[in-house]
């Protein structure tokens, strides 16, 4: 007999089509918005005169070849905002009938154990608490990003058409804050990019490859604690 | 994870359905990249590749059937205005231009124009605005213009079959720059014909004697030192469309 492997259900098939048609869109959204946003680059880390980091260095511009591209730019970006749109609103309706929600959207529990998780992935703590497909930093992490996305379609909004929202746009402090809000949604985009693909080499093959087949492979060793679990109370 | 069933399976199935899942995966990816570089190698359509072309002319269908062209930009008290609005471009705006000479070349229809003077258009009721000037930069300025609601002028000038076409077309006296604007944004109530900036006299680098102030576009359609305009049923020739923007370009 060949060996066997235990495998579970990870990821619902709509999910990682989801998934892995946003990533795409929402790299060409980040591009063309560097592209839009290169034509009045105001903003900068710093106070007063000094400044610690401006976006974006001119070698960032030319190394990625940016300058006087802000009508490709335009163009890509209000087409692709349909489809970033569209497949985020139908990703959130299949959350909530599909009950997926309950492994995602945080719980009572979830702030005090993100902690715990934290401290855990820091090497400080070596118990994490127990968890579903997600842990408590996860359920956060992903929530969040889901209403960063939100928040990017309004904002977005209030500055393609801030004559027919302006209500919207009010909201948000007026046309210069929600183009300055945009912008650091978008950094803070590229930031959840930057942890969230660390984290996927961290956690390895075994989580990668259920974002693509849906399923994971139960560990060996999960199987065999158990196996030796039961012996253990046989001789009891 | 509880809730969901534990399957066992053999090593070899544990391969299979890896391999298929990655396969597919790989061949989307390919399908992605495929149609993105044929995207970028479909032929130019007013300085865009024809499928971004398409989508922004959607995205005007889809805005302008949905939204109200009523809604009206948001105006400020007049200390809230700059004092020396920026000026962005020269295009249209040649050296050798004799501002006394100057007459605003109204084209009814073929056959039958008008020229106009500043004091004609002065004779008319003023208007004044204070509103957040958008370039497509993405820059905004608050700043105050006064001159003729261009509703105002065409009913002066008996317009009422030219308001019923879709666009108007300006041009500037060198035909270096122009814009066509579709005719609800024209008739728009602030949008005008302007001659003033700050109650004084427009300076000639922000178009005088006479430019466009549209605050329902980006900047790019305020066309500066006007020249001629006509009207038409197809889109008239726009500077900055036929460099890659949206027509529209509605706010």
């Amino acid at each position: 007999m060949s060996e066997t492997k235990q495998i579970i259900q990870k990821h619902p098939l709509a999910i990682r089509w989801f998934h892995w048609i946003n990533f795409p869109v929402l790299a060409i959204m980040i591009w063309s918005g560097i592209l839009i946003y290169w034509a009045n680059d105001v903003y900068r880390l710093g106070w007063g005169n000094k400044t610690l980091l401006k976006f974006f260095p001119d070698s960032f511009y030319k190394a990625l070849n940016i300058s006087s591209r802000l009508a490709e730019g335009m163009s890509l970006h209000f087409i692709f905002m349909w489809f970033f749109a569209v497949n985020g609103f139908i990703y959130f309706l299949y959350l909530l009938f599909s009950g997926e929600w309950k492994f995602i959207f945080p719980n009572r529990r979830s702030l005090k154990e993100s902690w715990q998780v934290i401290l855990h992935d820091l090497h400080i703590k070596r118990s994490l608490p127990p968890q579903k497909k997600y842990n408590a930093a996860q359920r956060i992490a992903y929530t969040g990003v889901m209403i960063m996305g939100l928040g990017s379609l309004l904002t977005g909004l209030s500055i393609y058409k801030p004559i027919q929202f302006h209500y919207l746009c009010a909201m948000l402090g007026g046309y210069t804050w929600a183009r300055a809000e945009h912008f650091i949604l978008t950094i803070l985009f590229t930031l959840f990019f930057l942890v969230h693909v660390i984290q996927v080499i961290i956690a390895g093959w075994n989580n990668f490859r259920s974002m693509i087949t849906g399923f994971e492979v139960l560990p060996n060793s999960e199987t065999e604690i158990k196996a030796i679990e039961k012996e253990d109370n046989g001789k009891q | 994870m509880e809730n969901n069933k534990i399957h066992t399976v053999t090593k070899e199935q544990v391969k299979k359905k890896t391999i298929i899942a990655f396969v597919l995966f790989f061949t989307f990816i390919c399908l992605g990249i495929f149609l993105w570089k044929w995207v970028n190698k479909q032929p130019d359509d007013m300085g865009i590749v024809k499928p971004l072309r398409n989508g922004l002319n959607a995205d005007e269908v889809f805005f302008s059937n949905f939204l109200s062209p009523d809604h009206l930009a948001k105006t400020f008290p007049v200390t809230a205005a700059v004092h020396h609005p920026r000026v962005n471009g020269e295009d249209g705006m040649g050296v050798n231009f004799n501002p006394a000479d100057w007459k605003l070349h109204l084209i009814r229809n073929a056959g039958d124009s008008l020229l106009i003077t500043l004091a004609d258009l002065k004779a008319l009721p003023k208007t004044e605005i204070i509103f957040d000037f958008k370039c497509i930069e993405g820059w905004s300025e608050v700043s105050h213009w006064g001159g003729v609601k261009f509703s105002d002028f065409a009913k002066k000038y008996g317009l009422t079959d030219q308001v019923k076409m879709k666009y108007a077309s300006l041009v500037t006296p060198d035909s270096g720059y122009y814009v066509g604007i579709d005719m609800a944004s024209m008739m728009h109530p602030q949008t005008m014909l302007c001659y003033e900036v700050n109650g004084e006299p427009l300076p000639l680098k922000n178009g005088y004697p006479l430019r466009l102030i549209i605050p329902v576009k980006y900047g790019i359609k305020n066309l500066k030192r006007i020249g001629t305009i006509s009207f038409s049923n197809e889109r008239p020739r726009d500077y900055w469309y036929e460099r890659g923007y949206d027509y529209y370009s509605g706010l």
